[in-house]
Order: structure tokens, then sequence, then C-alpha cells
């Protein structure tokens, strides 16, 4: 099992932890790991995006240019990943704020509106988690009770409190994820 | 079983110094790595272990911050990327002369100038070849995952301190920036007065009347004493290339093609002998693990079994020039390599392996 | 009456001897020039302290390179005016130590600027010796930042022109600013007197550096007679006459006072 994983947005929606919680969770699966973002300028307030690798056999480079699944949370990210879907692959993406939505076929594709989903949990901060539940709805990369251990080596000590919110949000985005299209 | 921590290569740098017993780390904030002093400022090991960790005013500085730590036989260590490596060249040419142990972490972006803040490999020959004046060398080691940022610390201070010299990390932003699960070793704990006595006799300490003074210099007037200090570092390098040199291999027993890589590449070749192993063809990878020094050994004998050679490198081509001089005509090399913060795909380095071997 | 030597050499008899901490190699220093006397004070005040193996001396590039040849102590050997940045890690590093460092004009107030400036601002634990004498004397005789104005120097052989070459930088004063610094003064060696008040001032600031209060900084305004191209005695004068309009001394800062 090779999963070959990028999620892309803007700075401040959370890709980045979304990426490390789902490469910690691969930990507690005992899965090889690679979290590998976009550094530099372009964090700051403009797209962010990580590429995370989960595997069951040692990873050669952590950088690809094909996916087998894309996490898209903005505009920009959705027309630079697209087309960089594996066909058979998943295309995850929130719908809000988008104007030109996935035209592929040949991938499956789910949208989450996780601006609500964080809304119905309550805090503004786990859109992410909304996120990453759909994801884990549509494509079971790891078991909930490993996601829940990724989480608590994510977050510190001190905020350990935070960790059912978290897993509310990602249990709200696995029951409202909704796919939209069927490769 | 010891805890695997998920943690990015420049963390792995940090976390392993203060668990490791480095008594002083001095730096200067450069991206891609200013997540190495950013993690210590973070974990204060001054409360825990007694690590001294100070943010100086330029790489000239930390890097003669650690001239002065090591005098006193500490283990102290820097880390920065090419610009900043560059400053320091002067005072890592000072430490070659002085023959005083520390270890440099170099997470290279590309140049020059300025440059990207993009990984790249193009200092190889900067910090292979020496960097600063005068001729000396750094052990040079290439770590390929964030495990080996964690690793090499230790192993660096082992070298650093075993011939009295610098010991160059060379790491790239890819390694630095990456996250993976990092297994950490048992505590070390920072060495006492009396083992640095033990390992470092002769460590600017304080002088007892009882001892002759020590002199930590690299300075010498005189022509014949300058010339017997260079025939030292000569047989001191002898040494190290004799005994210190390390790589690894991949399906290289029976390859007719063998691919050179350091660093991230190598991990990017091991994917493209795989897609190459999987079309029939026998291809191999040979990863320096140390760059100086160099495995030309190892490389002689691959030729000896090889179709061809290939350097990859994130860079126009530099250490092609020691793969060459190692195969020494036994059979073609070739090189492909990207810049300015580009990386390679398998795919692509596939496609100038074909079209180099005219296997197209 | 008649007395012998053995007489004469009866330690109640004794009135000035050698520091003990002053080694039998041979001074490379011109006659006449200010770093013997200054090395000198250095090795009384360590040696009077009894803190010969808790000193850590840093020397610099210039002509005081050779410093660890004279002074029996443990000493490091920077590079051209990092020596400050040395002192840091080793005071850092070894806190029970006392670290100084020995630095000429163009190492610290040239090349060094940075570095002198932010060990100040830090307040390293340190003390500072900072020979002035207004010219490059190991190189032969270059303009230093500290080199008066109309001063004749083989880089400015018609006189320091500001237009052409800038001002001349006061150290001491510009540091006496920033909150690191405990005690700044500025002494001389030309004279018996002078040289006593330059010692005290020297174990004063070998004693704050073990209080933790920041850095001290003892200039000492000192002849060239070499690049000068003077007599000593020459030297001596044009130095009180000129040096010391522009480098007055006395006190600068006192954090205890």
């Amino acid at each position: 099992m090779k999963e070959e994983i990028i999620i892309a947005g803007f700075g401040g929606q959370g890709v980045l932890s979304m990426g490390k919680i789902l490469a910690y969770s691969g930990i507690m699966q005992d899965l090889e790991v690679t979290w590998m973002p976009s550094y530099g300028p372009e964090m700051r307030g403009g797209t962010a995006n990580v590429c995370v690798i989960l595997s069951d056999k040692k990873i050669g480079s952590p950088i690809v240019t094909k996916y087998d699944t894309a996490v898209i949370l903005n505009q920009q990210s959705l027309d630079k990943f697209e087309k960089t879907v594996k066909p058979g692959g998943w295309l995850i993406y929130d719908p809000s704020g988008i104007t030109r939505h996935p035209e592929r076929k040949d991938i499956n594709i789910c949208s989450i509106n996780a601006i609500e989903g964080a809304a119905r949990t309550g805090n503004s901060k786990v859109y992410n988690m909304v996120v990453l539940g759909a994801l884990l709805k549509v494509n079971p990369l790891v078991t909930l009770e490993n996601v829940e251990k990724g989480l608590g080596k994510c977050i510190p000590a001190r905020y350990s409190s935070l960790i059912p919110l978290n897993k509310a949000a990602i249990e709200d985005g696995m029951e409202h994820a909704e796919i939209i299209n069927r490769a | 079983m010891a805890e695997k921590i998920l943690m990015k290569g420049n963390e792995a740098i940090a976390i392993s110094a203060i668990r490791n017993g480095v008594d002083g780390y001095f730096g200067y904030p450069i991206t891609p790595q200013s997540e190495v002093m950013e993690t210590l400022m973070k974990e204060k090991p001054w409360e825990t272990t007694g690590m001294v960790v100070l943010q100086a005013e330029s790489e000239t500085s930390s890097i003669n911050m650690l001239y002065g730590g090591a005098s006193c036989g500490k283990k102290v260590m820097t880390s920065s990327s090419s610009p900043g490596v560059s400053l320091m060249c002067e005072g890592i040419s000072y430490i070659a002369g002085a023959e005083l142990p520390c270890v440099v972490v170099d997470v290279m972006r590309g140049g020059p100038g300025l440059g990207t803040i993009q990984p790249s490999q193009s200092d190889y020959n900067q910090i292979v070849k020496g960097g600063g004046h005068g001729d000396y060398h750094n052990i040079v080691i290439a770590p390929a995952s964030a495990q080996d940022m964690y690793d090499f610390v230790d192993w660096g201070f082992e070298l650093a301190f075993k011939y009295r010299n610098p010991v160059v990390v060379l790491a790239d932003g890819i390694i630095g920036q990456m996250m993976e699960k990092v297994e950490m070793h048992p505590m070390k704990p920072r060495r006492t007065a009396e083992e640095i006595l033990r390992d470092a006799p002769w460590a600017v300490t304080g002088k007892p009347a009882s001892r002759e003074r020590h002199i930590i210099t690299s300075l010498s007037l005189d022509a014949d004493i300058q010339e017997q200090f260079n025939i030292k570092l000569k047989e001191k390098y002898a040494m190290i290339e004799a005994n210190e040199v390390r790589f690894s291999e991949y399906m290289t027993g029976d390859a007719e093609y063998i691919f050179v890589a350091f660093g991230c590449s190598s991990r990017i070749c091991e994917a493209v002998v795989d897609e190459l192993r999987a079309e029939g063809i026998k291809a191999g990878l040979l990863r320096p693990i140390t760059l100086y020094p160099f495995p030309s050994g190892e490389i002689a004998r691959l030729a000896a079994q090889a179709k061809s050679m290939m350097s990859i490198e994130l860079n126009l081509g530099q250490m092609v020039h020691d793969v060459r001089l190692a195969v020494n005509g036994a059979c073609p090399v070739g090189f492909y390599g990207r810049q300015g913060g580009n990386i390679y795909t398998p795919e692509e380095i596939v496609a100038e392996f074909k079209k180099f071997n005219g296997l197209a | 009456m008649s007395i012998s030597i053995e007489e004469i050499k009866k330690p109640e008899n004794i009135v000035y001897r050698r520091p003990a901490l002053l080694t039998d190699n041979v001074m490379h220093y011109c006659p006449g020039c200010s770093h013997g006397t200054v090395h000198k004070l250095v090795a009384e005040v360590i040696e009077e302290m009894g803190i010969q193996d808790r000193t850590i001396g840093i020397s610099p590039v210039g002509c005081s390179v050779f410093a660890y040849n004279y002074i029996d102590i443990d000493w490091e050997e920077a590079a051209h005016g990092r020596a400050p940045a040395l002192a840091t890690a080793t005071k850092r590093l070894c806190p029970d130590k006392y670290v100084f460092t020995y630095q000429g004009d163009g190492d610290l107030a040239s090349i060094g600027t940075a570095e002198i400036i932010h060990a100040c601002s830090r307040g390293e634990n340190i003390v500072v010796i900072f020979i002035n004498n207004g010219i490059y004397g190991m190189t032969g005789g270059q303009m230093a930042p500290t080199t008066l104005i109309g001063m004749k120097t083989s880089t400015t052989p018609y006189g320091r022109d500001p237009k052409l070459n800038g001002f001349p930088l006061v150290i001491a004063d510009m540091i006496s600013h920033l909150d690191g610094t405990a005690y700044i003064t500025r002494q001389s060696v030309h004279t018996a007197v002078a040289a006593r008040k330059a010692k005290s001032a020297i174990r004063k600031a070998f004693e704050y550096s073990a209080k933790g209060i920041g850095l001290s900084f003892v200039e000492i305004v000192s002849t060239c007679n070499s690049g000068w191209k003077m007599t000593p005695v020459e030297a001596n004068k044009w130095m009180v006459e000129n040096m010391f309009a522009k480098y007055p001394i006395g006190d600068i800062k006192d954090v205890l006072k």
C-alpha cells in the first residue's frame, strides 16, 4: 500500500497541521510516512500545500507530481492540482469560494462544506478536521482509532481537552461528505 | 522499543543535539533551516541539560562562537543554509587550522547569491572541496532522512573529536523541511569537566601553574613550521580516507547501470532503480554517505562491472567530477541535474538515463 | 660599608619585580610601544587576583596577535575582529572562568565592530582590553577607524581627510549607550601614574566581570611610534597633545557608582 496525498489551500486553513495529523495517524498504524510542505514566502497568506505519503514500505522520493488523493481548499489549488490526480484517484474539495468546480470524469470527487461543518461543531479552528473526516469517509487510509492517537501526538498536552472537539469535527465531516462523481 | 516521533529534519537536529549532550548551539536565522534554533529555544535545554543556545548577530559570529566554545573542549554546533555557510567559511578554515572539533549543519538552498530558498545540492564543491582558504578538508556527511539528521549529530561529534576536525552535515531543503518518523535513542548526558580533560586534553580550560599553557591558534609565521603542520594535516586526512568512508548500495549486486546520488537525490534514485528493474533493466544505486572521504574505491569496483554510471545531483554537475576520477575511464559517466529548487521526478531521470545509454 | 647582592635580593628589599605570569619570551613589540606595558599590567592583575587557572585570554589579529606568547595563561587566538564572539561562547560555556579579549583598533573598531557591539549589547560578562593607537601597526601603518583628522598614515599619505575617509570612530562612548555594558573607561600608560591608574581600571574590569553585571571595557589610548614615525618620547607628547583631545582619559560609565 502506498498513498500519495496533496493537501492544498490558503495559509491559515490548517493545511499543514491536517497533513501532520494524517501523517502521525499513519505512524500509529505502523506505516512509513513523509510530510513535505511547500515552504517559504508563499506560506504567508498565500497558498500552502503539503504532500503526505503513507506507505507500508520505505518511502523513496518525498516529492511526487501525481497524487492518489488531492484535498483542495481554494480555487488556485484546484486549478493547479486537479490535473495531477491519478485516474481513479480521489479529489476532495470544499466548494465554498470555488467558481470553477472540478470537471474530470476519470477521478472520484467528493465535496465537503467544511465551514458549515466547523460552525456545527462550534469552533472555526476545526475546519481542517471536518475536511479530514470527509477524506477518511471516502478513502479510509487510517482507522479512526489511530487518528485519535495521532491527534493526541499533535495536540500539546495542555490542550488535550480539545481532542473530543477535533474528533467531533472529524465525525461531522464523515457524515456530511458528499460524493459527486464516481470514476 | 524507542519512541517514534514525527518531526522535521531540522527539528531532529535540534532534539538530537539536546539528547546527545551537546554543550552549545550558536546560530542565525535563515530559510530553510530556522526551525533548528526555533526548536532549541522552545525546548529551553539550558534548564535541563545545561546546553547553551544563543542567537548570534551573524553567521560570521556564530562560527567564531564555535571556535571559542570548541577551544574549551565543548561540543558545539551551528546550522545554516548556503548564503550563511558562505559567511562561515572563514571561520571554518580557522577551525580546521586550529584543529578544533565542531559540527556545522548546512541545509542547502539554491544559489549563487541570494538565489532561492528552495532545496539544492549546489554547495557540494564548496563544502567537500574546502570553502575557506588553505589546504584543508571538512569531514562531510550527507543525511537522506529525518532519522539521519537525528543520528548524524552524534556521529558528527564522534568524528569531529576523533580527528579534531570540523564536520559538516550537508543536507538540503527537502531533508530539513520534510517530516518523517524519528526513533529517539536513550539520552546521553553532557560531558563532565573531567571527561572533557580526558577527551580533549588540548583544550583551553584555565592553566594551573603546573602545566604548560594551552594555546589554540592557526597562526605560524615560520614557513617550515607551517609546512610541517600542513603535512600533519595531510596524514590526518589520509587516516580519515582510510577509516571513515561510508556508503550504502541498492540493487548493485548484478547491476549493469549504476546511479550515484547523495542526500535527497539518493531517495529519488531508489524509485528510478525500481522503475528500471520493472522494465528488466539491471540498474543499481550507490549512495555516498560520507562525501569527504569519498567512496572512490567502491565506485571504482562498481565501474568494473558497469556498462555506465550516472551521477544525479540537484546542481549543474559537481560530484560527477569525483565520480569520473574514481571511475578513471573504466566506463562512461553521465550526469543529470536540476537547479533552482526544481526537483527531478523518477520518470524524468529514467528518460535521461535512456537517452544517455541509447536505450530509448 | 658595602652590601652584597644576596642582601639586596632579600624579599624585604624588593621594590619591583617582573610579574610571574610574564613569560621569558622576548617581546616582538617595537621599543616604545604601549603593548608591553599593558601586557605587564594584565599579567599583574591576574597574578594578584590569583586567577591564573581561571583566566582565558583571546588574542586578536594585529600587533598583539602573539599576546599568547607573553602571558602565562590559556589562550585562544581569534580571526580578525572576532575575539568577542569567541569570548562570548567561552564565557557562556565556562561561566566560572574570567574571560578577556585583547584587541587593537583595527581589529575591534573596524573589522570587528559587529562582534564588539553585539557582545556589549548582550551584556556578556567579559573584559575587553582595547588598544587604541589610531593606526594599523602590524601591516605597516595604514589608517585605522580611530586615526585622527589630518593624521598621516601609509593609506592617508596627505593626512586623513573626512571627505575621503570619514571621521574617527569613538567606540567607548558609542558602547556606553548600550544597556549591556557595566564599566567603560579610557586610560593610558605613558607615565608611571597613568599606568597605575590603568592597572586599577583593568583590575576593576576583571572584578566586575565576575559579578554578572555586563561587559567591562578598558580602552588604553596608546602610541605607535614606529607607525607614527616618531621617537617614543615624541610619540608620548603627540599622544597627549592630539589623541587625548579626541579620546579624553577617564571613566565613561560605571553602573556600580
